[in-house]
């Protein structure tokens, strides 16, 4: 195992095993490793590469290595009542995994939570990044400004590619503040066609939902959730607004305030803990419905953005993307053992032109494919 | 400003080519008279000028891979071009190229409420996007301040921002989908009305590639529905500093206005002389808008008139009227056309951040001194993204040349203090030649990878963005 404490440690590591042909298998908090294909080769791992770099509270901006814990983030921002505007999912429950996620890894696996349909994805929060690439080389994009347009945004390549361009080093976020208050609508016994029509009733309306769920399996019936965050007054004005606008949805709707709700939706935890393969849907919220009906009524399911995300738990080794044909969109095995995974790829296959892109640019970034090689398929 | 010299080769086959390019368009869309042509020799920054081969006008995605797949086979350059507002030269031809202008692809495909998207070619102009759907009360957020002239494919070639991207992003975080035609003449679909992308983001690497990486005919956008209402206050300060302190405090006190412009006396006093919006003679004025009900929004100003009493402005007008309102945003929105007025200027884009505002602004007067030309700062100071503007007089010998160098003494300054060159005019051929004050030769090196992959020949919009000499290996190739 290769632990680098510098990010030219790290660089040289790159090399040697460029230079070796030795494959790397890159590590954060190992938290994710169910998150694609499992990968064979001596440990990389970025733990060494700690510590907040910079923090500037009134530019809602941080600069973080990418091996620190997230969890210590999240603790510096909440000192000066902000946040990371994405709401990260923590994987651990899903996978049974122990450790501490690090920020590298978040952003390597470009994860999201509820937050997203209103905040945007990891990608979108964030504003630079340092890594090294397959050949060893230090290499930055982006900045600590919100505003860049200064060439080539590798930002985003980089968010999402499961280190298979590069081992982040050091990431950059503009945040968001904290808010003072939240509140959660629960309208209570919505089949899923109209919980999907309530949720776009609420966040086509102007009192900016921050998250959107449905929940078909409670054992004491179908739950839809809608949040409000923000100053505690405006809070419980919106709040009024969409329980008027909602009421033709829903006969009964509650009101709560705690986040227990949405840390379930977040990570997955709604499926309950029956063995079986975990899918995660994204499609237009529309088709939301279509995805259930189409996979079979019967599997734990849950809807978040909107009705734009569906979480199915299926049993071990169904194609679900065959059952999924010709909706737009794209289905990710989440969870599920290695064969079943090998099968039925993790990442939805792209159209030709694409994966050719895709190809090339793996090339160009690691042309020895040690870095993370088979993470991602292909 | 140099440009690549053209291919002579190319120029001798000018009407072959152009014969052939009649052969897949309407004649109508074809343009190749030189008298024609020249409408076509510059885009927004204007100082740089030269009329292309040809220009088409093609009006279906089909055309347009067909006229790239042409042009790859002929191995002509290309540049694509939507309204023309570029600030940084992204649309500036080369004798050898083509323009491809998207002007005819104009068209809503489809409005989707229930899922918040909206589908239009890539030519529809920003503004008309949000005219398709304002009577049913939504918008589409990012607002340069040309959107009504610019096209979206321009937007999403530099990922232009605007006043209220604080909170709503730029044109990457409001960008779902397109359609793409590669260089090869290949037509992709990139992402679509659902989130996020199973493989490598390239609908992020694409926005921002300023037209070098394919043209782009349609795009899925995120529409929101408009606030119930917005109201802004405007506040005088008696320094640079002390306004730039109340920014951030604002922010940190986790108030999230909408926008939050930043005017120094220079250009409040060149505004008001031009648009007479009734401004006070301060130092520094605050433009702050908030957005909500109009509960929402009072308690948002009382909030934000508390910090800002920490800091004794000399002015606090809080807009009570609708009237009252565009009074407010009059003069901000008319600085670059009072500018215009004086004299001829040169606009920069650097962003910066928050915390060094004071330090920059102080500099640039420095600078401006040392010089002997005046600076006047404009700009979105919750993001730090600074418009300082030059003003010069085109007509002297040598100014031009002066207003360049201070010009490039401010981005330098801007990427020193921790920002970048531009945040969201893009790179173009302006700020071409300062990439290496910014990235290493290897960071330039991994983006021109990047560009091999899309556009191996290196056709498209190809004397852009990178310094010449950085790509002078792959544009000879």
């Amino acid at each position: 195992m290769i632990s680098p404490t510098t990010e030219s440690d790290l660089a040289e590591a790159v090399a040697a095993a460029a230079a070796a042909g030795t494959p790397l298998a890159i590590r954060g908090g190992g938290t994710r490793a169910g998150l694609g294909h499992a990968v064979t080769g001596e440990v990389l791992e970025t733990g060494g590469l700690s510590g907040i770099r910079l923090h500037e509270p009134g530019a809602l901006t941080l600069v973080a290595a990418a091996g620190t814990p997230l969890e210590q983030i999240e603790a510096a921002l909440a000192a000066e009542n902000q946040r990371l505007p994405f709401e990260p999912m923590d994987h651990r429950a899903l996978y049974g995994t122990n450790g501490a996620p690090t920020i590298g890894g978040v952003v390597a696996a470009n994860v999201s939570g509820p937050r997203r349909i209103q905040a945007g994805a990891c990608r979108d929060s964030l504003i630079g990044v340092r890594f090294v690439d397959g050949r060893g080389t230090v290499l930055k994009n982006g900045g600590r400004v919100m505003k860049n347009v200064t060439g080539y945004d590798l930002v985003k390549l980089l968010a999402g590619s499961h280190g298979t361009l590069g081992v982040l080093t050091e990431v950059a976020f503009k945040l968001l503040p904290a808010p003072e208050s939240s509140a959660t609508l629960c309208l209570h016994g919505l089949t899923d066609n109209a919980a999907v029509a309530a949720m776009s009733a609420a966040l086509g309306s102007p009192f900016d939902v921050t998250g959107a769920a449905h929940l078909p399996g409670p054992a004491d019936g179908p739950i839809t959730l809608l949040r409000i965050e923000g100053f505690a007054e405006s809070v419980a004005y919106r709040a009024g607004q969409l329980r008027e606008l909602l009421r033709k949805y829903a006969d009964e709707i509650t009101e709560r305030d705690d986040a227990a709700p949405w840390t379930a939706v977040r990570d997955g935890q709604t499926l309950g803990d029956a063995v079986g393969d975990v899918w995660r849907v994204s499609v237009r919220p529309t088709d939301g419905p279509e995805v259930r009906r189409r996979a079979g009524l019967d599997h734990p399911v849950y809807y978040d953005w909107g009705g734009g995300l569906v979480w199915l738990l299926m049993p071990k080794g169904t194609d679900l993307r065959a059952a999924l044909e010709g909706l737009p969109g794209h289905a990710t095995l989440v969870r599920g053992d290695e064969g079943t995974k090998a099968r039925l790829r993790v990442f939805h296959p792209e159209p030709a032109p694409l994966a050719r892109i895709a190809a090339g640019l793996r090339a160009q970034f690691d042309p020895q494919g040690v870095l993370n090689p088979g993470r991602m398929g292909g | 400003m140099q440009m690549p010299r053209p291919s002579q080769a190319i120029l001798a086959r000018k009407d072959e080519i152009v014969a052939r390019l009649c052969r897949i368009l309407p004649p109508e869309a074809v343009i190749s008279d030189p008298a024609e042509t020249r409408a076509y020799e510059c885009d927004a920054l204007t100082a740089y000028r030269c009329p292309p081969l040809a220009a088409v006008l093609p009006s279906t995605t089909e055309q347009v891979a067909a006229v790239l797949k042409l042009c790859h086979a002929e191995g002509v350059p290309v540049v694509p071009r939507g309204s023309g507002t570029s600030l940084a030269g992204g649309a500036l031809p080369t004798a050898d190229s083509i323009i491809l202008g998207v002007a005819k692809l104009n068209r809503v495909l489809e409005t989707d409420y229930d899922n918040r998207v909206i589908r239009v070619q890539s030519g529809r102009t920003n503004l008309s996007v949000t005219g398709a759907v304002e009577a049913d009360d939504f918008f589409y957020a990012p607002d340069p301040s040309s959107q009504l002239a610019c096209a979206i494919a321009g937007n999403i070639a530099m990922n232009s921002g605007g006043a209220h991207c604080l909170k709503y992003g730029v044109t990457t975080n409001n960008l779902l989908g397109v359609t793409l035609v590669t260089m090869a003449g290949e037509i992709v679909q990139l992402g679509g009305a659902h989130l996020d992308a199973p493989g490598y983001d390239l609908l992020g690497v694409l926005c921002g590639s300023e037209g070098q990486l394919g043209v782009v005919t349609e795009a899925t956008l995120r529409i929101l529905r408009k606030p119930e209402g917005a109201r802004p206050v405007l506040m005088g300060f008696d320094s640079n500093e002390v306004a730039g302190a109340c920014v951030s405090d604002i922010i940190k006190a986790g108030v999230l206005p909408v926008a939050i412009e930043f005017m120094d006396r220079p250009c409040i006093r060149a505004c008001e002389a031009f648009a007479h919006a009734g401004y006070p003679d301060v130092e520094a004025l605050l433009i702050v808008e908030v957005e909500g009900s109009e509960a929402e929004i009072d308690a948002q100003l009382a909030r934000i008139k508390t910090i800002a009493d920490r800091h004794s402005p000399t002015e606090w007008r809080e807009s009570r009227s609708a009237e009252e309102s565009a009074a407010i945003w009059l003069g901000r929105k008319s600085a670059f056309g009072a500018m215009g007025q004086i004299n001829d200027y040169m606009c920069l884009d650097g962003t910066i951040p928050v915390s060094q505002l004071p330090h920059v602004l102080g500099r640039i007067g420095a600078l401006s001194k040392e010089y002997g030309l005046e600076v006047a700062n404009v700009f979105h100071a919750g993001d730090g993204n600074m418009h300082p503007l030059i003003l010069f007089d085109a007509n002297a010998p040598g100014q031009l040349e002066t207003c360049e160098a201070l010009g490039a003494e401010i981005l330098k300054l801007c990427v020193e203090v921790g920002g970048c060159l531009t945040g969201e005019h893009g790179v173009g051929v302006e700020k071409r030649d300062l990439m290496l004050t910014q990235y290493t030769a290897a960071d330039i090196e991994a983006q021109l990878r990047v560009k091999d992959v899309f556009d191996p020949n290196w056709l498209l919009n190809p004397a852009k963005v990178f310094p010449l000499s950085t790509t002078e290996s792959r544009r000879a190739a």
